[in-house]
């Protein structure tokens, strides 16, 4: 055996369909056998899984790395290891960089600085040249570089003839776009949720039809042109009612949510802390709740994390002056344990669904890509043979979030304080460890 | 509504922070200060060796001048930093202002910002120095809904032959208050509901559905559709400014139909009860939102509102600043 040898001891293994207690035994990046009461072999390193549900490495779909040109606020590097604190073995960059990633100049760069992170970096392109919502950015040069995600993120492609083109387009070329929907009319400058407590504050809200008139109208371009589209943290439950209709008639739509649209509520921005200040903006409470019934009924794909680090001279003003956004990747895997109804009822294999397999699905992760040089396929089954892209998750130990623990550059989570279900125990990356017994290995 | 029963060394950032205990208790410190300010020499050395510093990143000069003037009649020093000064026009943060301030050796901020919850978030970043807000975007402008209940209570009273101070909230009990205007964007509108409801009084709101804000109906309060109905009713008329610089000038087609519908003008007036009264904030836009011969008629407190508004703001501050009112027992 290599030194390359580890084996997972004493917990349960959530594979493709079912969740077995096993033990699981990795040799040279893959896992070389999935069985109970393993012996772990000569030199191998034994990682304790008491307590702990081994599974696929989290995907996230939706991480603003901030690199390149705000590295004061984020670096891939930082980014990563955040990511793979929360579990995740890939990520995917959104492209609102500076310069944004619209040519294959800036998507290979990043992609580049990616190789060496603490988990795989993804790159999703633009669909419009400089985000600006008007010309097509070349998307055919970058799916060559292996991006399969176009998205303008940040702002929404608010042109429906534009948009339509950008399906049309991309339809050719096996990828799918994703759509910021907020329509900038309706949304008017608004810096929280439209409703009793923005009225009560003074502050300018956006109501929900902002989102879900966007929602209403790209569907009809789905239908129209028979492209794919992802939709992006969707906040409103008639949004995600309506893509799941979308879906249910066999339009290729998906959904993903932000694990803090299901943990909190419009109520929180009463403080003028700007932590709370996030775009889609939190919901009030009754929506929130109508939101985490559709996560359990099965009706949104994925949880994806929004994750989006601001440096403290960005959060320290005004309400409405601050830059909207929040942390994701540390603690997305126990806020959505926890939208989930907690580790008591737990359906392990709904929990993989939501943070591996639908978005590895979403973002071609789930294969290998002669394209994505040093990348490896993720959200599949532990079983052997299986790229060795693992999480194993303590169900036993909720975590408090402290100002300390926060690995990212910046600090504006809005759950410092909190106490989340469960713990990140360990995570490997292709057979190898970056977070060992909940602490950051390289 | 569960306010503090007392303002005695805290913060004023929202009407809502006081009971109607809290309210009664500024409005008769001010009664004591009312009569301070009616002698030949105006000033006691109550906040002798304070120091008040206003900082009001949005221009305005009654309310910075009413505070001042509170300030130095209790003679405290005063310091003051506009929106023009270099600091903020250099890029200065709001938070690095108003830290500097603090260790110049400000015992109080009081703050106007375009920016809601501006004074808040300063209150939270200082280290000792309390803050009073003085107008926040459209959120709240507390010290002007004070000097506003107080002016009507005395008017009330006055009428009734009663004496105000002392009076605690009777006259509010049933009151009928009928605010009228933009109350979307009003920051004053938003302390007056709050703190003519803690009082006891019953609040109407009346203006084109665009000035509405969303939700009206959970702030506890009635919505009247057409003025000239609501005007019957009520005993007190809050007069609000349009506040074109924060939009409210793309909610209507144009002012003359704002006038000939929401406008308090003589006719409309004239619907008005005999001991109804009538107050404005200001800056008044005469022939908009108040017909001049309304604004400068009997039934009108606007320069009684004025006159109190130094009489309130050195109740607040004598309080902020931790003076004790059974101090003023005969004192100033």
């Amino acid at each position: 055996m290599s030194e390359r040898t580890i084996i997972f001891k004493g917990g349960l293994v959530a594979g493709a369909r079912a969740v077995t207690r096993a033990d699981v035994l990795v040799a040279d990046g893959v896992i070389a056998e999935v069985a109970p009461d393993l012996a772990a072999p000569h030199g191998a390193a034994v990682l304790d899984a008491s307590g702990c549900v081994v599974g696929p490495g989290l995907v996230d779909l939706h991480t603003h790395v901030r690199e390149p040109g705000d590295e004061e606020a984020e670096t891939i590097e930082s980014a990563s290891r955040a990511a793979a604190l929360g579990g995740y073995t890939a990520i995917v960059a959104m492209p609102n960089t500076e310069p944004p990633c619209d040519s294959a100049s800036v998507v290979a760069d990043v992609l580049a600085r990616g190789r060496s992170a603490s988990c795989e970096v993804a790159v999703a392109g633009a669909i419009t040249v400089g985000r600006g919502g008007r010309a097509l950015a070349p998307m055919a040069e970058m799916a060559e570089l292996g991006v399969t995600l176009f998205t303008d993120d940040g702002a929404c492609v608010h042109d429906g003839d534009v948009m339509r083109r950008a399906l049309e387009y991309t339809k050719g070329l096996s990828v799918t776009c994703a759509q910021h929907c907020e329509d900038p009319v309706l949304a008017a400058g608004g810096v929280m949720h439209e409703g009793r407590w923005s009225s009560m504050l003074g502050l300018r809200g956006q109501p929900t039809l902002a989102e879900t008139s966007i929602v209403a109208r790209d569907l009809g371009l789905v239908a129209l042109t028979g492209a794919s589209l992802h939709f992006l943290h969707l906040s409103a439950p008639e949004s995600v009612r309506l893509v799941a209709a979308a879906r249910d008639r066999g339009l290729p739509v998906t959904c993903e949510v932000a694990p803090h649209h299901l943990t909190l509520d419009d109520s929180q921005c009463v403080s003028y802390d700007p932590r709370f200040k996030v775009n889609p903006p939190l919901r009030p409470t009754a929506l929130v709740k109508e939101l985490i019934e559709l996560l359990r009924a099965g009706a949104i794909d994925a949880v994806a994390t929004d994750h989006a680090p601001h440096a403290s001279e960005r959060k320290d003003l005004p309400f409405d002056e601050a830059s909207p956004g929040m942390l994701g990747l540390q603690h997305a895997l126990g806020l959505t344990v926890e939208a989930l109804g907690g580790t008591e009822t737990l359906d392990l294999l709904v929990l993989f669904d939501l943070l591996s397999r639908h978005p590895a699905a979403i973002a071609q992760l789930r294969g290998a890509d002669e394209r994505r040089a040093g990348h490896s396929p993720h959200g599949g089954d532990v079983a052997v043979g299986e790229a060795a892209n693992l999480c194993a998750i303590d169900l036993e130990s909720p975590t408090v979030v402290t100002d300390a623990s926060i690995v990212s550059r910046s600090k504006n989570s809005p759950y410092v304080g909190r106490t989340l279900p469960v713990t990140v125990r360990h995570t490997l990356l292709r057979g190898v460890p970056t977070v060992l017994d909940g602490a950051a290995v390289r | 509504m569960t306010g503090a029963d007392s303002l005695l060394g805290g913060s004023l950032l929202s009407a809502a922070q006081l009971s109607r205990a809290g309210l009664v208790e500024v409005f008769d410190v001010a009664e004591a200060f009312a009569e301070v300010s009616r002698r030949a020499m105006p000033k006691v050395p109550t906040l002798r060796g304070k120091l008040v510093a206003t900082l009001f990143f949005e221009e305005s000069t009654r309310t910075r001048l009413s505070f001042e003037t509170a300030a130095r009649r209790l003679s405290a020093d005063v310091a003051s930093l506009g929106v023009a000064s270099s600091s903020v026009k250099k890029g200065e943060s709001l938070r690095d202002t108003a830290a500097t301030v603090e260790a110049l050796g400000a015992d109080v901020l009081i703050v106007r910002h375009r920016s809601s919850g501006a004074p808040a978030q300063v209150a939270n970043w200082l280290q000792h120095a309390k803050v009073i807000n003085a107008g926040d975007g459209s959120h709240e402008h507390p010290s002007q809904a004070l000097l506003d209940a107080f002016t009507v209570r005395a008017a009330l009273c006055e009428a009734r032959g009663q004496v105000s101070e002392g009076s605690g909230a009777s006259v509010f009990e049933g009151l009928r208050v009928l605010i009228v205007g933009d109350v979307r964007h009003s920051r004053v509108a938003r302390s007056q509901v709050i703190s003519y409801r803690t009082l006891g009084a019953r609040i109407t709101l009346c203006a084109p559905g665009t000035l509405l804000p969303r939700d009206a109906d959970e702030w506890g309060v009635d919505v009247a559709e057409r003025l000239d109905d609501a005007l019957g009713e009520a005993d007190v008329v809050s007069v609000l400014r349009l506040q074109t610089e924060r939009g409210s000038g793309s909610h209507l087609p144009s002012l003359a139909e704002y006038t000939a519908t929401h406008g308090l003008t003589e006719r409309r007036a004239e619907l008005l009860k005999p001991g109804a009264v009538i107050t404005h904030p200001g800056p008044m836009t005469r022939g908009v939102e108040i017909a001049s011969s309304v604004a400068d008629g009997p039934k009108a407190l606007v320069t009684r509102q004025v006159a109190n508004g130094v009489a309130v703001r050195m109740a607040i501050l004598f309080l902020v600043l931790g003076g004790e009112p059974s101090l003023l027992q005969g004192a100033p």
